[in-house]
Parts: structure tokens; C-alpha cells; sequence
């Protein structure tokens, strides 16, 4: 009972003696027109996505990667982003190399479809060795593809640059 | 012993004479921090963390050093120890480096949890630490970083004093102090890994472990070493249902705070292994092919049905638990009806003064006493073997135990007409085997195990097989064992098709008629409680982690 009640209170009330003119909606086009004609001649500020795409701020949050330098990974398999991460997206398994860094990762992957660009790893990394990258293009088209492995994670320092100025200048 | 009365932080306790401060606040639970204090160690007083304000002395004092008296106020927690501990910290952390992060300590480190909960949180230090050699193997299992080393001389001590062997010395002096070998010697006593357990930092840390795993990332399940029959009590470490490592838990009754290297090494590495037996197999035209539980057991209900009681052999095992046993004995008698019942004792060396013993099976004692002996008229080992010789005995039924690797025993294999065999792995028995049933091992199960003291112990599974469930099953889980998801890589480690002993024992039992009502290896275990002397008032929650005695006075063994 209630319910109809509230129905028929909330049904829209028109007015019933409205002019010809008004019946016939035509200021209100014209108002209409206007705008529409007025933004025709004004700067545009959409882009042609995808053929154009947005250059983001160094503060932008994408998909993290991997910083490169000298044809080595700077990662050190610490497992401190691994931990950190709370979608748990991070795997990192370590390994024994010869380099001064006596640790390296040995398999280094993130789950993509878990990944939520928090950034947390990038914050904890003590080597700052993965950090977030300007990318958000991420489409899989099977969860194996959404596991990125180091080949798809490693960038080089000098393609981070932005980024890595970016982090120093706001430690 | 006389008492005396001591006032800590505000607080009297009435404590033995001959305690120093540091064990007398251990016992009443306050904590003071200490690095190269060890309770199973000497004292050596070198770390000065643990200074303690004690009223009437002019300055701080040292609490690993100073005994109690009567009448002593001590405070551990006041404005000038609290200055004195950040000072020592600070000292201590002048030289060591800040390679945490590929450091396999860390996590379980001691330093880094002080520094963590007593230091200031920074460093005024800006000249450069003193380098140090890194990555030195200094014996066969532990590796050395001599940077990290903050001189606490626990590892001096333990090979001194547990070890029995002065393998590691100082040398040099001031902040180029540094541990070393003597010349062309190695650390490479039985008990060398301790070192790794007591070494407060990353010094000297495990390189069989090393960068394997970071040590949050693990579930730790108490359990015991079946490396021999002093049965240490150990923790697994497990990550992606793979055991990792191992290493020792406290239990003054059987092996203090250490384990031998063997026990570390070598005893679970069976249980990660390829040549794992992963479902039952049944040997059809000369090859083992895998097969369903129920043809395996059905198979060997009715091949054990078509001998008679006298050409049947069973053989226990000292590597099963007293459960498997119970029940092994309970099916030969009641349902084979064969007198001949005994199991394969596998003595190597001699017992050592440490922990070693001569007898390398986990559960000798336990198996005896549960049943698996010959009965007066049955036979034991030796004359089983000759049997099989003779061709008296043609059909053998067995736990798991790689009896054919004993001298003697692998050529008369071949004169079986019928072996049946629980497996953990592949091994010399299982290639003369027409029936391998895959058998859980000491990881993968619930149970107890009777070391040579008459001391019930308690295994707990700490990797999961195809029945089982970590969450369901109320196993040990780590962060990620609570968060996996189906499509996680790292929620699927290998998990293998088997069953506890005693398990697939009942079923056979089951399909030959005689119907066993256990469920689980609580049941069996209730059981051997009520039907065996010297087991009874004992239950799982009894037993506990630490163990519980037999009475061996009703024992004749």
C-alpha cells in the first residue's frame, strides 16, 4: 500500500496550460543550437585516442617496471615489494650471481590482474629498481599473457629517466 | 639451592644465587637484549647491549655477566641504560654494513630488531665502514660475510665448547677484528650449521638455503628430524608446499638447541625429490604402471588372500610412525594371521657424545613396542631373508623401508612370487616390487615417532598431498598459502597422490573383510594408547611439541 502511495506522489507533475509557443520547444532549440555552434570555434581538448595518445606527468602511476642499468637488472631480489604488495602481485625469486650485488632475481613476475598501481613497491624498493612506469595500456586476452615476466618488466634507466628525476626530486 | 631476592624494574623475585642477571630476568620473563649471550653458551660479555643499572654500583654493568645477590635493585628499562643501549647500537652499527636487503638474515635477525626496538633510528656515522672479505665459504655448508660480523664469539664458543672441535678463531684487533679458519682448516665439524642458527646477524648464514627464500614468505611446521633415533625436534620450512629448510627447536629433554648437519641436509630432501612416487603402481608385464587406489589395493587383498599364512612375511618400518606400525601389526595378526612380523634395523657408526646415534631410523623403539616384532613361533629379519632364500616365505608385504639396500637382501628379491611395498620414493625395493603403493613421508603426515629414549614425539604435515587441504586440514600457513587464488603460479607446488600408512593398510584391511574404524591418525594413536602399556593417559595433546616419556619399566625390549 505504502509503496503505491509514494509512487504516485513521486510521478512528474507537468504543467497542463502551457503556450503555443512553448508546446512548440522552439526557443529552447535555439538555446541549444547556440551552445553547440558557440563550441564549435572554441580549442579542442579531446584526443583521438588511440591514434593519439596523453603524455603523462613524471607523477603519473602506470604499470611498474624494472630499472636496467649496464645490461643488469638494479634489482636485487630482496622480496621487500613482494611483501609490501598488497594484492600479493608480486613474485620474486632470487638467485646467487657473481656481481658485486651478490643477488640477483631470478624470476621476477607480476600479476598483472592482481596489480592495483599503488606504487607501494616503488616506495619500499631500497635499490629503486621498480618503479612506475607511464604505461596503462594492459589488455590480456588470457590470464597466462596477464603474468609479466622480467622480459616484459626491464627498462632501461635512460627510457625511466622522468620517473627516476622525479622520485629523487621528491624523496 | 639458596634463594635470593632481587628487585627488577620495580618488581621482586626470589631467585637462585647462582644466576647471573640476565637469566634471572629471562626466567621472569623480562626481556634484556643480549647478542652474545647464549643460554647454551659460556658467557663472554663482549656485546655490551645488555647493560643494566644496578643501584650502588657506580656504572652500568653487564647482566650476562653479574651474578644475582641478595637485596639487588636492577633496572633494565630507565633513562641511562636506555642511553647506554643506543649507544651501544650505534657503536655496533658503525661498521656493519646496510645490505639488509640481500641479506638472508633478515627477517630473523637480531640486530635488525634492535636496531628496530632500542637503537635511535639513525646514524651519525659519515666516514666509510671498514671493508671486510664477503662471500667466503668457510666450510662446506656455511658461507662467511665478514663485514656483517659484530664479534659476539657465539660461534667460537659453540665450536669449542658443543662442538668439540676449535675451528673458528678472531683475528686482528680493534674494528679489523675479524673471524677467520685457522690456516687450510675448514668449519667442518657435524654440528658446523648451528653456527648459522646462533650467529645474531647475517655472518654466517646457510648456502645450501641461501637466497632460496625470504623467511616471511614461509610457514614453519613443528616436527621431528627422521635423520636418526635421537629424533631432534626441527621446524620445516615450507613456501609453495616445498620444503626449504630445516633447523632446530628448543627441547632440553632431547637436543637442546641443536641438530647435526646430516639431519639438516639430508633428511628431507626426499620429499621435494623428482623421483617421488606419485600415485600406486602395479606392475604389469614387467614395467610399474600407475594406477587407482582401489585396483592397487584390491590387487593386493587378493594376492595376499591366495598364500598361505605361513608363506606370508610382513615387514614393518623403522621410518614409519608408531600409527603406521600399530596398524600394520594389528592387520598382520588379526586379518593375515602371519607370525612372521619384524622390521629392518639400519645401525651406521656410532653414537656420538653430541646427538648422533648409531641407529639412523627415526622410530625403532616406537616400532617395537607397538607390535612389529616376531611373534615365538614367527621369524624375525634374518631368518625372513633366509626364508625368502629357501623359498619358504614367497609373498612379502612392507612399509616403508629400503630393506633391499641391506647387504644381502637384494638377490633373494628376485625369489618372491609377490611383493608389496609403500613407498616414499623410488629405491632398490620398489624395482623388485609387483605392487608400490605411494606412501606419505614424515612431512606429509600427522603422528608420533619413540626415539631411543622411550620419548614419544609428534610429526606434523607440513606439505600437503592431493587429500589434503592446508586450510582445511589445519596446517601451518604462510601469507601466501592464505591469499593464493586458482590462477596464483605460486599457490600449485607439486602435491603427490599419497596416503599415510596406516591408511592404505586399513583399506586393505577393509577390502579382506576386517573393517578398521580410523579416520584419522588421532584414532590410531587412542587406540595404541588404550591397547599398549606404557602408551596409556597419553593423547596428541599430551604428546604436545615437546614430547612426552614412555614408562620404560613395562617394556622387556
Amino acid at each position: 500500500m505504502n509503496d503505491e502511495k509514494n509512487l504516485q506522489k513521486s510521478e512528474v507533475i507537468r504543467l497542463k496550460d502551457l503556450s503555443f509557443l512553448q508546446k512548440a520547444y522552439v526557443f529552447e532549440i535555439l538555446k541549444g543550437m547556440y551552445t553547440a555552434i558557440s563550441q564549435i570555434f572554441k580549442p579542442k581538448f579531446t584526443i583521438q585516442y588511440p591514434e593519439v595518445k596523453i603524455e603523462h606527468a613524471a607523477s603519473f602511476r602506470g604499470r611498474p617496471v624494472l630499472v636496467e642499468e649496464n645490461g643488469t637488472e638494479r634489482c636485487v631480489a630482496c622480496g621487500l615489494c613482494s611483501r609490501v604488495c598488497p594484492a600479493l602481485a608480486i613474485e620474486v625469486q632470487a638467485g646467487s650471481t657473481e656481481l658485486a650485488k651478490e643477488r640477483y632475481p631470478e624470476k621476477f613476475e607480476i600479476n598483472m590482474t592482481r596489480c592495483i598501481f599503488c606504487g607501494f613497491c616503488e616506495e619500499v624498493c631500497p635499490e629503486e629498481a621498480i618503479i612506475m612506469s607511464s604505461e596503462y595500456e594492459l589488455a590480456f586476452s588470457s590470464q597466462a599473457e596477464s603474468i609479466f615476466g622480467k622480459d616484459k618488466l626491464l627498462k632501461s634507466a635512460e627510457e625511466m629517466k622522468p620517473r627516476l628525476e622525479f622520485l629523487r626530486k621528491n624523496r | 639451592m639458596p634463594n635470593v631476592k632481587i628487585t627488577l624494574d620495580g618488581v621482586q623475585y626470589e631467585v637462585d644465587q647462582k644466576k647471573t642477571i640476565i637469566e634471572a630476568a629471562r626466567e621472569n620473563k623480562v626481556h634484556i637484549p643480549h647478542f652474545c649471550w647464549h643460554d647454551k653458551l659460556s658467557a663472554a660479555g663482549n656485546c655490551r647491549v645488555c647493560l643494566v643499572e644496578v643501584e650502588k654500583m657506580p656504572k652500568l654493568a653487564i647482566a650476562c655477566m653479574t651474578q644475582v645477590a641478595d637485596g639487588m635493585v636492577v633496572n633494565t628499562k630507565n633513562e641511562r641504560v636506555i642511553n647506554a643501549r643506543e649507544a651501544v647500537l650505534e657503536f655496533i652499527l658503525i661498521n656493519h654494513p646496510l645490505d639488509c636487503p640481500i641479506c638472508d638474515e633478515a627477517g630473523e635477525c637480531k640486530l635488525q630488531d634492535y636496531a628496530y626496538k632500542y637503537s635511535k633510528g639513525f646514524s651519525r656515522f659519515v666516514e666509510n665502514k671498514v671493508h671486510k672479505p664477503k662471500r667466503v665459504e668457510v666450510g662446506p655448508h656455511v658461507m662467511l660475510d665478514a663485514e656483517r660480523c659484530i664479534m659476539c664469539s657465539r660461534c667460537i664458543r659453540f665450536c669449542d665448547e658443543i662442538a668439540g672441535e676449535h675451528q673458528l678463531q678472531f683475528v686482528q684487533r680493534g674494528d679489523r677484528v675479524e673471524l677467520t679458519t685457522f690456516p687450510g682448516e675448514a668449519l667442518d665439524n657435524q654440528y658446523s650449521m648451528n653456527v648459522v642458527d646462533i650467529c645474531p646477524v647475517g655472518a654466517l648464514t646457510n648456502k645450501d638455503f641461501r637466497f632460496k627464500s625470504r623467511v616471511w614468505e614461509m610457514s614453519f611446521t613443528d616436527s621431528i628430524c627422521h635423520g636418526c633415533a635421537r629424533g631432534c625436534n626441527v621446524e620445516i620450512g615450507v613456501r609453495n608446499n616445498e620444503i626449504l629448510r630445516l633447523h632446530p627447536r628448543k627441547n632440553d629433554d632431547v637436543n637442546s638447541v641443536w641438530m647435526c648437519d646430516h639431519g639438516r641436509l639430508d633428511t628431507w630432501k626426499s620429499v621435494n625429490a623428482e623421483n617421488r612416487i606419485k600415485s600406486p603402481m602395479i606392475r604389469k608385464e614387467g614395467q610399474l604402471v600407475e594406477v587407482g587406489w582401489d585396483e592397487a589395493i584390491a590387487k593386493v587383498a587378493s594376492e595376499l588372500k591366495s598364500f598361505g599364512k605361513n608363506e606370508i612375511a610382513v615387514l614393518g618400518s623403522a621410518f614409519a610412525t608408531n600409527e603406521d606400525n600399530y596398524v600394520f601389526a594389528k592387520f598382520a595378526k588379526e586379518v593375515l594371521g602371519t607370525k612372521n612380523i619384524d622390521f629392518a634395523r639400519h645401525l651406521k657408526g656410532e653414537n656420538d657424545t653430541v646427538l648422533i646415534r648409531a641407529d639412523k631410523t627415526p622410530n625403532a623403539v616406537g616400532a617395537e613396542i607397538v607390535g612389529v616384532h616376531p611373534s615365538e613361533s614367527g621369524l624375525s629379519f634374518e631368518k625372513i631373508i633366509a626364508g625368502i632364500k629357501e623359498g619358504k616365505i614367497k609373498a612379502v608385504y612392507a612399509l616403508e623401508c629400503d630393506f633391499a639396500s641391506l647387504p644381502g637382501v637384494e638377490e633373494v628379491l628376485t625369489k618372491l612370487e609377490f611383493l608389496a611395498v609403500h613407498a616414499t620414493n623410488e629405491n632398490m625395493t620398489t624395482k623388485y616390487a609387483d605392487v608400490v603403493f605411494a606412501a606419505s613421508t614424515y612431512a606429509e603426515k600427522n603422528g608420533t615417532m619413540t626415539n631411543f629414549q622411550y620419548r614419544v614425539q609428534r610429526i606434523r604435515p607440513a606439505v600437503t598431498t592431493l587429500e589434503q587441504d592446508r586450510a582445511l586440514d589445519n596446517f601451518e600457513m604462510s601469507r601466501w598459502d592464505k591469499f593464493a587464488s586458482h590462477n596464483d603460479k605460486w599457490g600449485k607446488g607439486p602435491r603427490r597422490d599419497a596416503r599415510p600408512s596406516w591408511k592404505i593398510v586399513a583399506s586393505i584391511a577393509g577390502v579382506m573383510g576386517t573393517k578398521y574404524k580410523f579416520n584419522n591418525a588421532d584414532d590410531v594413536f587412542n587406540e595404541i594408547c588404550q591397547k599398549i602399556e606404557g602408551f596409556k593417559g597419553l593423547s596428541f595433546l599430551k604428546v604436545g611439541k615437546k614430547g612426552a616419556a614412555l614408562k620404560q619399566t613395562t617394556f622387556a625390549v
